[in-house]
């Protein structure tokens, strides 16, 4: 068990270091030139050549990229060319807000696809079943942009239920965490289905029953632990999903987190600051999958490491 | 002898509206009310406050309230107004300028500034270490060039005299440098201030401002609070502006609309703007006027086959301006010239190229193109530029030109332009000149001179015209005030011998279209404001308060 750890641990640094490495290389070659995106229109190519040489950038990129490095294992990710920030001072305050997102999320996507997806279950074959996953249908397909601004304008703007965007309250988090969760909810409920109608087949279901145990405590305290288990294992690997959707749901809501970040520096070609989101945003998707990978050990014995 | 400017001799030399010695009492608005909150919104976060980097126009107007410069403008109009200088003095060659300081304006930490402060101020917006994207402007100060290669860190040509006196000598005269002393980059900062913070200086400020920076929360909102010992008496009006950033566009509508939101800072969404035009109630709200701006098509005079004359008038006389002015929803007037209607110099009753697209295809047939060629049209790939882009395809396959149009970030159409080879047509929406300052001078050098047409310059039609440069460094020589109207008409005539040339095809001006919530108050004009955009934020106010 440790040893396997151990060894996820050797091959997530080394992931991390392709990530970093890709990531580098691909802005390296990109053709745009921060320096001058710095210098403004008005320098001269010598302030130009001037800006670029004390930013390193003169250099060649395995020395650019070593000292990026040498840097990171020292905890610096460098300052932002435009804000002249920190990196990772830009990171820590809006993390929070990220983490906070993808939690209710995560809350969001578990309750919703759990309760449909055990409904359509007990209900199968029926119009229910039939209308739930038409809804799981739409809530994977549909474009995070377009429920989000529908979610607005339904229940901020025209029922005032909710606050329009923003950060602060938990009412502000309401309406973020259903747009970012509903991909999630509707995969979790088709598979919440099959796995619920898998479990309510076994013997020990029907053992349950037998020994006069009454619906609701069977679906309760037998099946539903079980049918569960895959559902767990998976939130970890939703980290990766989330991390693409916080870009575009912090955008709709004016959520500060490191998605809203990431797209002003990719638009203003801050290489610091997308190295930065991107590597944080690499170790977030690799500890959910660790985590993932533990977790089902934990959850399924049957599970074996080899 | 040397001539004193005062702020009344100044006008009257200039021919501005006169205005009296206590200039700010006569713009105070009577019917204006103390207090109260706006609250303005943004998409993406202010990037910095710190003068000497700031230069989108986000934080343009932000670092405007929080900091004064020697010089600054009569709120709403492009006239100069002393700032932080009393009176100033012009030697008769117009080399030498002394500034006399206001007495007694103090920083938002109470010390007092002095001209120890602006030499200060001065020598580091030209520090290359400060890395500022506006040093260039500096380039007239004798010194700049030694403080530029870094043998240097202080600027020869700016000395104190005394506590209250700072004169500054040029290496060349040098018509707009009073427009210099009035851009952000020239405003004075507090030393010990920059010296705390080192390089998160950015992220906070130190002015002498009608504002000062209260609270900033990375990536949720920032509060400006009133300036209570602000040297102009009266203002601002304001008790606080509140930015909230993060915030979409079409969201920052949604909350206009219920009351939330006073200043939507990026303006209508497009997607938006007829709706709220058309109804009465909203576009009652929306305040139309000019900007310094111009939208143009750049035509590589180095790629053949641009290299022929005959073939860029042809283009100009295809593209059908008023159809493209459509494709925004008619936020935009047609344009006949580099210049923008509303800067001093521009060339009344010019008609430009016609759209004519006969005759461009004769002419085109005449230059030995009778089957038109094949090209590239760069653009950015932000909306509505593609579909201008669009636009511009179609007219040009009307005389035969197949244009394949390049969509591609800012940055990377910003860096083909600037290379000799590689975009024969770029589409400047998205990355277009807006002037720094409101002078003719100020859309030429970079983007039309010789010195823009280098390797990673902005002059992406590559055009260089040495008679033209000649006038052109003339015009700014002319620092004599009696010789204005005389400076304005070489100007006129530099852009219309560009235009025979035809390395561009002016397209449109945009106009501008600020909303505003209901309750706030003040002129017009403040909330088209040209060097504070949205808005003027020490002379608007709100109605609902005391």
């Amino acid at each position: 068990m440790l040893a396997f750890i151990v060894k996820r641990l050797i091959q997530s640094a080394l992931i991390l270091l392709g990530v970093s490495l890709i990531t580098f290389a691909l802005l390296y070659l990109l053709p745009a030139d921060p320096v001058r995106q710095i210098a403004g229109r008005s320098a001269t190519p010598e302030t130009v050549a001037n800006i670029r040489a004390q930013l390193g950038l003169d250099q060649p990129f395995i020395v650019q990229y070593a000292r990026y490095l040498g840097n990171l294992v020292q905890g610096d990710l460098g300052r932002s060319y435009l804000q002249k920030t920190e990196v990772s001072t830009l990171i820590a305050s809006r993390l929070p807000a990220s983490l906070l997102l993808m939690l209710g999320a995560i809350v969001c996507e578990l309750v919703l696809g759990i309760t449909m997806g055990v409904v359509a279950a007990l209900r199968r074959g029926t119009a229910t079943d039939n209308a739930l996953m038409m809804a799981s249908f739409i809530g994977v397909s549909a474009p995070q942009f377009v429920v989000g601004l529908l979610m607005l304008y339904v229940f901020a703007v025209q029922l005032q239920w909710f606050p329009i965007g923003g950060y602060g309250t938990l009412a502000h988090m309401v309406l973020p965490s259903i747009t970012l969760g509903i991909l999630g909810a509707g995969w979790y409920s088709r598979m919440m289905r099959s796995s619920m109608i898998d479990v309510l087949r076994q013997d020990f279901i029907r053992t349950a029953r037998a020994k006069g145990l009454g619906r609701m405590r069977v679906l309760l305290r037998h099946a539903l632990p079980n049918a569960i288990l895959p559902i767990i294992a998976m939130i970890g690997i939703d980290v990766g999903i989330f991390m693409g959707g916080i870009v575009v749901v912090e955008s709709v809501f004016g959520w500060p987190g490191i998605g809203q970040l990431a797209w002003q520096a990719i638009q203003r070609v801050d290489i610091p600051i997308i190295m930065g989101v991107t590597l944080v945003s690499a170790c977030a998707i690799v500890i959910g999958n660790l985590v993932a990978d533990i977790a089902s050990l934990f959850a399924d014995p049957r599970i074996k490491v080899r | 002898m040397k001539k004193l400017l005062t702020t009344s001799a100044l006008v009257a030399a200039l021919g501005l509206p006169q205005f009296a010695a206590a200039e700010s009492h006569s713009n105070l608005d009577p019917n204006a009310k103390s207090g109260g909150n706006i609250t303005v919104t943004y998409k993406d976060d202010v990037a910095t406050l710190d003068p000497a980097i700031g230069y989108d126009w986000q934080n343009w107007s932000m670092i405007k309230s929080l900091y004064d410069g020697l010089m600054d403008y009569e709120p709403g109009t492009t006239e100069l107004r002393p700032g932080l200088a009393e009176s100033y003095e012009i030697s008769d060659d117009g080399m030498v300028f002394t500034f006399k300081l206001r007495d007694g304006v103090q920083f938002h930490n109470g010390r007092v500034m002095t001209a120890d402060d602006v030499k200060f101020s001065l020598d580091r917006v030209t520090n290359p270490k400060t890395q500022s994207p506006g040093a260039g402007f500096f380039g007239s100060i004798a010194g700049y060039d030694a403080i530029s290669s870094g043998e240097t860190e202080s600027l020869s040509g700016v000395k104190v005299i005394d506590d209250q006196t700072v004169e500054i000598t040029l290496s060349r005269p040098d018509a707009t440098f009073l427009h210099v002393m009035g851009l952000n980059f020239a405003s004075v900062v507090a030393k010990e201030a920059v010296e705390a913070a080192g390089a998160d200086f950015g992220k906070t400020a130190m002015g002498t401002g009608a504002f000062k920076l209260a609270d900033w929360t990375i990536g949720q909102k920032l509060v400006f609070a009133k300036n209570e010992n602000y040297w102009r008496e009266g203002l601002p009006y304001l008790d606080t502006v509140t930015f909230e950033v993060g915030q979409e566009p079409i969201v920052a509508l949604l909350r206009l609309q219920s009351g939330e939101v006073d200043v939507p800072g990026d303006g209508i969404p497009p997607a938006k703007f007829q709706e709220v035009m058309n109804d009465p109630a909203q576009a009652a709200r929306v305040i139309e006027g000019g900007q310094l701006h111009t939208g143009y098509i750049t035509l590589n005079v180095k790629m053949p086959p641009f290299d022929n004359v005959d073939v860029r008038k042809a283009v100009n006389m295809a593209i059908n301006k008023e159809r493209i002015t459509q494709v925004i929803n008619g936020r935009a007037v047609p344009a006949t010239q580099p210049l923008p209607p509303s800067m001093p110099g521009y060339t009344e009753g010019y008609e430009g190229y016609a759209y004519d697209p006969d005759a461009a295809k004769a002419l085109l047939a005449d230059a030995g193109f009778a089957d038109g060629f094949e090209t590239e049209l760069f653009v950015m790939n932000t909306d509505p530029n593609p579909r201008i882009a669009q636009a511009i395809q179609q007219d040009l396959s009307k005389i035969g030109i197949k244009a394949s149009i390049q969509s591609l970030a800012q940055a990377s159409v910003i860096a083909a332009g600037g290379e000799p080879d590689q975009a024969p047509m770029i589409w400047s929406g998205g990355m277009a000149w807006i002037a720094d300052f409101p002078d003719a001078s100020n859309f030429y050098g970079p983007i039309l001179g010789c010195d823009g047409a280098v390797q990673g310059g902005w002059n992406w039609s590559w055009y260089c015209n040495a008679d033209i440069d000649a006038m052109a460094v003339k015009a700014d020589s002319m620092t004599d005030p009696a010789k204005v109207d005389e400076r304005l008409k070489m100007w006129s005539d530099v852009y219309m011998k560009v235009m025979e040339d035809a390395p561009w095809v002016p397209v449109f001006n945009e106009q501008r279209y600020t909303m505003k919530s209901e309750r706030m108050g003040g002129d017009d004009k403040l909330y088209v404001d040209p060097v504070s955009i949205p808005v003027n934020y020490d002379y608007v106010y709100v109605n609902d308060v005391q």
